[in-house]
């Protein structure tokens, strides 16, 4: 994301240690910080999650509303997925119009819920053509320490799950949950000479040459991807990256319950 | 993806509804040199695609802020003009455009020796003037001939090519209807010489063998792109021997296209 600058004395501390394995909080390679999941954190929500990635802390909401469908998915709900990087989370965020950092990061979320099919959006179809049940997955950043395309997918997995979709209120009859199919999970890696780091910190980032994620369903299939930085990755680190998604996106979905 | 893969798009014998076997590219065309103000230029098709791409700079960094002290900033815009799709785009950059923008100019950052030309940028334009599905892999590959055409030192250039999903199916280099039925995405980007991958994007659904299987007929493919490339190339910088001889060029470039 925002790849400000970062001291020489703590590019060398993170080179240095790498060369002996290490990392600079001392986790290994493919060991994400410590996750913290909470879901239903807003009344005022339909669905909601915060979800911690060590310092790094978004806030996921979803509101719903009845609108028309696209003409040409005459029976399907809509979603949508936005992304703000707020001034409140990192001196290098700015207000304003998205930039290039939150539209990158709202698609790449926005790709792992509609292509893994998560929810069944046939099920959000009030009447063909004219009623569809319409959904707003908003991502906020409150704290930036890196790797926000897994807060942000865990955040908008966990808060779409927990929404409640609001019938009643819009005389649609009994509310009822969201119905879910998949349960999407992104696993993001960043190369730093020959080795790859899972859940890079911001600092870890900044010395970063490339960053792939990867988006798996329950079955270990690919679902999304997006590879980022300037860097260029071999065959073989990308496909240790795909394993990694795989091995560690189960233990994530474990969390989700 | 639609994800509808009732629609039959390859017969029985294994060719696709445009004649293509599941491992045959569109017919591509490059040219290099193809537009007078720009420092360098190519014009490409990729079946039904037609793409134009510009360079200009090594040139004064605007804004200024985004100026790297320590080397050159590739900034590409990627844009799609308003009938260049079946229902007219509302002209200007739309969240697409900005993601795909931002992943080309990550991709050209590596293979640029940027480190040649502090506090510059060299600005990449690419303006898809006709669409028929894999417009980010044509403007990539015209605006790595346009870059080498401005005279930018590389490490190499840049083929890229989308591989995909259909009818349960690996197929190389979708055309729109593949594209609007298809399961699922892989657009790639590489660096021949090393066969490191610099563009990797995914959505759809694809099992690990699927993945293997696309990646390896997707390098396969832009290895071919890659040579129709450097062909554009030598064409554009050929000397013209019947010109050569009848007359003096008077300092002209014997050959425009």
């Amino acid at each position: 994301m925002s790849r400000a600058i970062l001291s020489e004395i703590k590019k060398d501390h993170i080179h240095k240690l790498l060369a002996k394995g290490k990392r600079v909080d001392g986790r290994a390679w493919d060991e994400f910080r410590p996750i913290s999941i909470q879901p239903r954190f807003s009344d005022t929500a339909e669905g909601s999650a915060r979800v911690k990635l060590g310092n790094t802390d978004v806030l996921v909401g979803v509101k719903m509303a009845i609108g028309t469908p696209f003409q040409d998915t005459p029976n399907k709900g809509v979603l949508s997925t936005n992304a703000e990087l707020i001034p409140l989370a990192s001196p290098t965020f700015e207000s304003g119009p998205p930039d290039e950092n939150s539209i990158e990061l709202a698609r790449v979320v926005d790709r792992g819920i509609r292509e893994s099919q998560m929810i069944d959006l046939e099920k959000l179809c009030i009447e063909p053509k004219k009623e569809v049940w319409m959904l707003f997955t908003d991502v906020y950043v409150l704290d930036y320490d890196g790797n926000l395309f897994d807060a942000a997918t865990l955040g908008a997995v966990a808060a779409l799950m927990s929404t409640i979709v609001p019938a009643k209120e819009n005389d649609k009859g009994e509310d009822f949950p969201l119905p879910i199919n998949h349960i999407p999970i992104s696993v993001t890696a960043v190369q730093i000479e020959n080795s790859i780091l899972v859940d890079p910190t911001l600092d870890e980032e900044k010395v970063a040459a490339a960053r792939l994620t990867v988006t798996t369903d329950e079955n270990g299939d690919l679902r999304a991807m997006q590879k980022g930085f300037a860097g260029a990755l071999s065959i073989d680190q990308i496909n240790r990256m795909i394993e990694t998604s795989q091995r560690l996106g189960n233990e994530l979905r474990n969390m989700l319950g | 993806m639609g994800g509808n893969s009732n629609v039959k798009l390859i017969d029985d014998n294994g060719i696709r509804i445009d004649g293509r076997r599941v491992d045959e590219l569109r017919p591509i065309k490059i040219e290099a040199g193809v537009l007078k103000r720009a420092d360098g230029s190519a014009y490409v098709e990729f079946g039904k695609n037609k793409v134009l791409a510009a360079v200009y700079g090594p040139r004064e960094c605007h804004p200024r802020h985004m100026q790297d002290p320590s080397k050159a900033i590739v900034q590409c815009k990627y844009n799609i003009i308003s009938f260049s799709v079946s229902d007219r785009k509302r002209p200007g950059p739309d969240r697409r455009s900005v993601e795909i923008s931002k992943i080309i100019s990550e991709a050209f950052e590596h293979v640029v020796f940027t480190e040649n030309y502090p506090r510059t940028s060299i600005d990449v334009y690419i303006e898809v003037l006709q669409a028929n599905a894999g417009t980010r892999c044509a403007g990539l590959t015209a605006a790595s001939v346009a870059l080498a055409d401005a005279g930018i030192p590389m490490r190499d250039l840049v083929p890229s090519v989308a591989v995909g999903k259909v009818n349960d199916q690996i197929v190389l280099d979708l055309q729109k209807e593949e594209d609007n039925f298809g399961q699922a995405d892989l657009p790639l980007a590489i660096i021949p010489r090393t066969g490191e991958v610099i563009l990797m994007q995914m959505d759809g659904h694809l099992t690990k063998a699927e993945f293997d299987r696309a990646l390896e007929m997707g390098v396969g493919a832009c290895k071919k792109i890659y040579a129709l490339q450097k062909d554009a190339l030598a064409r554009r910088y050929a000397i013209d021997k019947a010109v050569d001889e009848a007359e003096e060029p008077a300092g002209e470039q014997p050959a425009e296209g």
